[in-house]
C-alpha cells in the first residue's frame, strides 16, 4: 500500500497540471472537474454528492455541453474525466474509457394509437416516408408524424445503425434534441412515432404520461430487457480519462462502477451494468 | 387630457384596448399556467434546501444564491460600462459621425448574436483564455457582454431625449460639463436608464445557452465566485428538458424566477427614482 | 445636437479626464464585439478553408457528417420567423405602449406596466416549454405536427413585445407636455394628437425598440428550437416546420465534432452577416427621417 501510494505520488509530481489529489494520507482531497455528454450529467452530478458526502474534502464538479465536448476536454486536460453517453469511436482509441450505465433506446407512440407493434421494415419504410399513414400499418387513417432526433446526437447514430439507415434518407416532420422534448411532442400529437431513452419512456408512463413503448423485434422495450441484454437497441454511458486513471480519479470511477451507486443509477432511470 | 367629446368609442381607443386587452389575457395565461403548476410545490422548505435526486426533490436554495451573484456581477460590470459609452455615443458624438454610427452598428450586431455563441465564446475567452475555469464570475461577464448593446442603446435613447434646452441652460450658467452630466442629464434620462436596466435584467435572469458553458451546472451553494454555480434558468431548463419527472419542481423554480425579477426590478426603479428625486432637490 | 461637441465652449480640466473615462469604456465595449467575431471567425476557418463559402450556399442539403452544407433553408428560417414576429410585435407592442400612457386608467397602466415587466424576464425555456406543451397541440389539430413557422412566430412575438413596448413607453414619457397642451389648445384628438404629434417625436426611440427586438427574435435559440420542428426546409407555408440557424447550433454543437462544428460556427458567421445587412438596410432607409 504504502509502495503503491509512493508511486502514485511520484507520477502525481511528474504531472503537475493536474490540479486534483495532494494526498497526504489515505484521504482523498480537491476538485475534479467532469464535464461532457448532458444525458450523464445528472446521474454523475448524483453520483458525484454521495462520493463528496464519503470523502468530505472532495469536490466533484459536473458540468454539461454534450458528448463531443466531453471527449475534448478529457483530451486536452480541461476536465479530469469526460461523459459520453455512447461507446467510443475508432478514432477515440486513445481514450480509456468505464461504463457506468447502460440505456436502451425504444420507439414511443401516443396512448390512443391503436398501433401496438411495428415490424422493422415498417420503421424503416415510415422513417424514409414509403408509409406516411397510420392506416398503412394497421392505425388510424391520420398523416404520420415522425419525430427525430437531431444529426450528431448518440441516440440518432444508433438509431440509424440499428435499421441500417442514413440520415438523409430520413424523411422526419420533426427534429428534436432531448429525450424530454421527445416524450412532450409525442404526448401533444395523437399521430407522432419517436424514439427516446426506455428508462426516460417507462418513467414518464408510470407519471401517466400517455404514450407507449412499442417492443422492437419482438422484444418488449423494458429496463430488464435491455439489463439482460435481448433488447437489441442499447448504448453505455460512458467516463472517459485521458491516461489510466490515478488516485482521486480511479477512486472516483471505481466508485462510480461499484453496486453502491446502483440505486442512484435507476433512480435516474438508468440501467446498472452487471458485471 | 383625453375628455371624450362624443358618447361613442372611437376607432383607435378600441383598437388600443383590444390590444392591452388580448395581450394581458394571453400573458395572465402563460402567467397562469406556471403559477397553478408551480405553487404547489413553493415553500420555505422549498427556498432553503439543496436540490435532491437531479432536482425533482429537494430544495433550490444554492440555486437562487448563485443566480444572484451571476447577477451582481453582470451589473456590477456592464452597467458603467453601458452608462459610459451611452453618454460618450449621445452626447460627445453627433449621429452623423462615423465613430458614433460605427459603434451604433456594431452594437445591433451585437445584440442579434445568438446567446449560445456568447456561450461558447464566453467559455472560451474567460473560462479557459482568462482561467476563471467554469465559475459566477465567468458566468456574469459573459452575461455582461450579452446585455451591453440592450443596456447602452436605452440609455443612449434616454439622454437623447433630454430636450437641448437642459444643455443650453447648463451652459449659459457656466456648468461644467461634468457637472451638467452628472446633476442634469443623467437623472432627466432616467426613464431610459430604468427601461434598459429592466429589459437588462429581464434577459440577463432568463438566460440558459450563454451561462451552460460557463457558470455551469453544479448545484452546490456557492463559496466564492470562482466556484460553478447553477443560475435558476439552467435548473428550469435541466429540470423540464433533460430529467425525466422533473415538470412540478421546473414550474416552481419559474415561479421563483418571477417573483426573484418582480424583487430585482421593483428596486431598480425605486433605486432609480430616490437618486432621480435627490438629484433634482440638490 | 449634442452641446458637449460645441468648440466654441472651452472643455475644462475635469471634463477631459470625464471624456476620456468614457472613451475608454467606449474602447473596451468595441473590443468586446471584435473579440466576439474574431473569436466565430477562428472557429469558422478550419471548415471555410477546407470546403470553401460556395459550399454553404450550392449543397443538395445539410447534412455536416455526410459532408453536406447547405444553410440556406435556415437562413430562410431565421429571416421568416424574425419577420413574422416583428410584423405582429411591433404594432402590439406599441400599442400596448400608447395604451399605457395615454389610454389607461391610472391603476391599471401601473399593472399593465408590471405584467410586461415581468414577460421581459420570463426565461425563453420556460415559453418554449408554453409553446410545445400549449400552442403546438393547437395548431396541430389545424395542420399536423403543429410544430411549425407559425408556432415559432408566436412565441417570438410573445418574446420580443415587452422589448418594443418599453422603449417604447420610455420614449413617450419623455415626449415633452408642451406638446400636449399645445395640442388639446387646438382642439386636436387624442388620437390625432399621438399619430400625428407623439408618434413623430418618439421616432428614433421607436426605432431603437424595433432593432432591440428584432436582435433578440434573431437571436433567441431555446424557444424557438422547442416550437418550430427543426426540420432543415424552405417553408412553403406557415404551417411547415422550419429550422432557425441558432436552433442549428444549440441542436448539433454538443455532439458536432471536426468540419461539422466547424460548420456550425460558420451558422453563427452567417447569422451576423445577415444581421450587419439587415442594420445597414435598416439605418440607410431611416437615417434621414430617424435620428434628428
Amino acid at each position: 500500500m504504502a509502495i503503491a501510494l509512493t508511486i502514485g505520488l511520484g507520477i502525481q509530481a511528474c504531472n503537475q497540471s493536474s490540479p486534483i489529489d495532494n494526498q497526504t494520507s489515505d484521504r482523498f482531497q480537491g476538485r475534479l472537474v467532469l464535464t461532457g455528454s448532458s444525458t450523464v450529467a445528472p446521474l454523475a452530478a448524483e453520483i458525484g454528492k454521495r462520493f463528496e458526502s464519503e470523502h468530505p474534502d472532495v469536490r466533484v464538479d459536473v458540468q454539461t455541453g454534450g458528448s463531443s465536448r466531453g471527449i475534448a476536454d478529457a483530451r486536452n486536460g480541461v476536465a479530469d474525466i469526460g461523459m459520453v453517453s455512447r461507446s467510443l469511436k475508432e478514432e477515440e482509441a486513445d481514450l480509456q474509457s468505464f461504463a457506468i450505465a447502460s440505456d436502451g433506446i425504444g420507439m414511443i407512440v401516443h396512448q390512443e394509437n391503436p398501433v401496438n407493434s411495428l415490424s422493422n421494415q415498417a420503421i424503416i419504410d415510415i422513417y424514409t416516408g414509403k408509409i406516411n399513414n397510420w392506416q398503412q400499418v394497421g392505425g388510424k387513417n391520420a398523416p404520420i408524424t415522425v419525430v427525430n432526433k437531431a444529426e450528431g446526437r448518440s441516440t440518432l447514430e444508433l438509431f440509424l445503425d440499428y435499421f441500417k439507415l442514413e440520415n438523409s434518407q430520413v424523411k422526419s416532420s420533426v427534429v428534436i434534441g432531448d429525450n424530454q422534448q421527445g416524450i412532450k411532442t409525442v404526448e401533444g400529437n395523437p399521430n407522432a412515432i419517436g424514439y427516446v431513452s426506455i428508462g426516460t419512456a417507462e418513467f414518464s408512463i408510470n407519471d401517466s404520461i400517455p404514450i407507449k413503448l412499442l417492443p422492437l423485434n419482438g422484444i418488449a422495450a423494458t429496463s430488464e430487457n435491455v439489463q439482460n441484454e435481448t433488447f437489441p437497441l442499447s448504448r453505455p454511458l460512458n467516463l472517459v480519462t485521458k491516461t489510466q486513471p490515478q488516485g482521486l480519479d480511479k477512486a472516483f470511477i471505481e466508485f462510480a462502477q461499484s453496486p453502491q451507486v446502483h440505486d442512484i443509477v435507476q433512480q435516474q432511470e438508468f440501467v446498472p451494468i452487471s458485471k | 387630457m383625453g375628455e371624450k367629446s362624443k358618447n361613442q368609442i372611437s376607432l383607435p381607443t378600441f383598437i388600443v384596448w383590444a390590444i392591452a386587452l388580448s395581450v394581458t389575457a394571453v400573458f395572465c395565461w402563460i402567467l397562469g399556467d406556471i403559477l397553478w403548476h408551480g405553487v404547489g410545490q413553493l415553500s420555505w422548505e422549498f427556498l432553503t434546501t439543496e436540490p435532491r435526486n437531479a432536482g425533482r426533490e429537494g430544495g433550490i436554495a444554492p440555486i437562487l444564491i448563485s443566480t444572484c451573484l451571476i447577477l451582481a456581477v453582470c451589473l456590477a460590470v456592464s452597467l458603467p460600462l453601458s452608462v459610459g459609452t451611452a453618454v460618450l455615443l449621445a452626447e460627445f458624438t453627433t449621429t452623423e459621425s462615423r465613430f458614433g454610427r460605427l459603434v451604433r452598428r456594431s452594437l445591433d450586431v451585437l445584440a442579434g448574436v445568438p446567446s449560445i455563441v456568447f456561450g461558447l465564446f464566453g467559455n472560451a475567452f474567460f473560462s479557459i483564455k482568462l482561467g476563471l475555469g467554469f465559475s459566477i464570475l465567468s458566468g456574469g461577464l459573459t452575461l455582461a457582454c450579452m446585455v451591453l448593446p440592450i443596456l447602452i442603446r436605452s440609455a443612449e435613447e434616454g439622454f437623447r431625449a433630454v430636450p437641448t434646452e437642459y444643455r443650453l441652460g447648463a451652459a449659459a450658467l457656466g456648468l461644467s460639463r461634468t457637472t451638467t452630466l452628472w446633476k442634469l442629464l443623467l437623472p432627466a434620462a432616467t426613464p431610459g436608464l430604468v427601461v434598459g436596466l429592466v429589459l437588462g435584467i429581464g434577459r440577463a435572469i432568463a438566460e440558459t445557452a450563454a451561462l451552460i458553458f460557463t457558470s455551469g451546472y453544479v448545484d452546490r451553494m456557492p463559496e466564492s465566485l470562482l466556484d460553478s454555480g447553477r443560475s435558476l434558468s439552467i435548473h428550469i431548463f435541466d429540470l423540464s428538458m433533460n430529467v425525466a419527472g422533473g415538470d412540478a419542481n421546473a414550474y416552481a423554480s419559474a415561479l421563483v424566477l418571477l417573483i426573484l425579477l418582480l424583487l430585482v426590478n421593483g428596486m431598480a426603479t425605486w433605486i432609480a427614482q430616490f437618486w432621480l428625486a435627490r438629484r433634482i432637490k440638490s | 445636437m449634442t452641446l458637449f461637441n460645441n468648440k466654441n465652449l472651452s472643455p475644462s480640466q475635469s471634463d477631459l479626464v470625464l471624456l476620456w473615462i468614457l472613451r475608454g469604456f467606449a474602447l473596451l465595449t468595441g473590443i468586446i464585439v471584435v473579440l466576439i467575431t474574431a473569436f466565430l471567425l477562428l472557429e469558422a476557418l478550419p471548415v471555410l478553408q477546407q470546403v470553401g463559402w460556395l459550399r454553404f450556399v450550392s449543397d443538395p442539403s445539410w447534412h455536416p457528417v455526410q459532408g453536406f452544407y447547405n444553410l440556406m433553408p435556415m437562413l430562410w428560417g431565421s429571416l421568416l420567423v424574425t419577420l413574422g414576429a416583428v410584423i405582429l410585435a411591433a404594432p402590439l407592442g406599441i400599442g400596448s405602449a400608447i395604451f399605457c400612457q395615454y389610454y389607461a386608467p391610472p391603476f391599471f397602466s401601473g399593472f399593465y406596466r408590471q405584467l410586461i415587466n415581468l414577460l421581459a424576464g420570463i426565461p425563453s425555456v420556460v415559453y418554449g416549454f408554453w409553446g410545445l406543451v400549449v400552442l403546438v397541440p393547437l395548431i396541430g389539430k389545424l395542420q399536423p405536427p403543429g410544430t411549425s413557422l407559425l408556432a415559432g412566430i408566436a412565441i417570438l412575438t410573445l418574446m420580443i413585445l415587452p422589448t418594443i413596448a418599453l422603449t417604447a413607453e420610455a420614449s413617450f414619457s419623455e415626449v415633452p407636455t408642451e406638446y400636449f397642451q399645445g395640442a388639446a389648445a387646438l382642439g386636436i384628438s387624442r388620437w390625432a394628437t399621438i399619430r400625428s404629434v407623439v408618434l413623430p417625436a418618439t421616432k428614433s426611440g421607436l426605432f431603437t425598440g424595433l432593432i432591440l427586438g428584432t436582435g433578440r427574435a434573431i437571436g433567441e435559440t431555446m424557444a424557438v428550437l422547442m416550437v418550430c420542428g427543426n426540420v432543415v426546409q424552405t417553408p412553403t407555408s406557415i404551417f411547415d416546420p422550419i429550422r432557425t440557424l441558432t436552433a442549428n447550433i444549440a441542436l448539433e454543437m454538443a455532439y458536432a465534432t471536426g468540419n461539422h462544428r466547424s460548420a456550425l460556427f460558420v451558422s453563427g458567421l452567417l447569422l451576423m452577416v445577415a444581421i450587419a445587412i439587415l442594420v445597414a438596410v435598416a439605418e440607410g432607409m431611416s437615417r434621414r427621417n430617424i435620428y434628428g
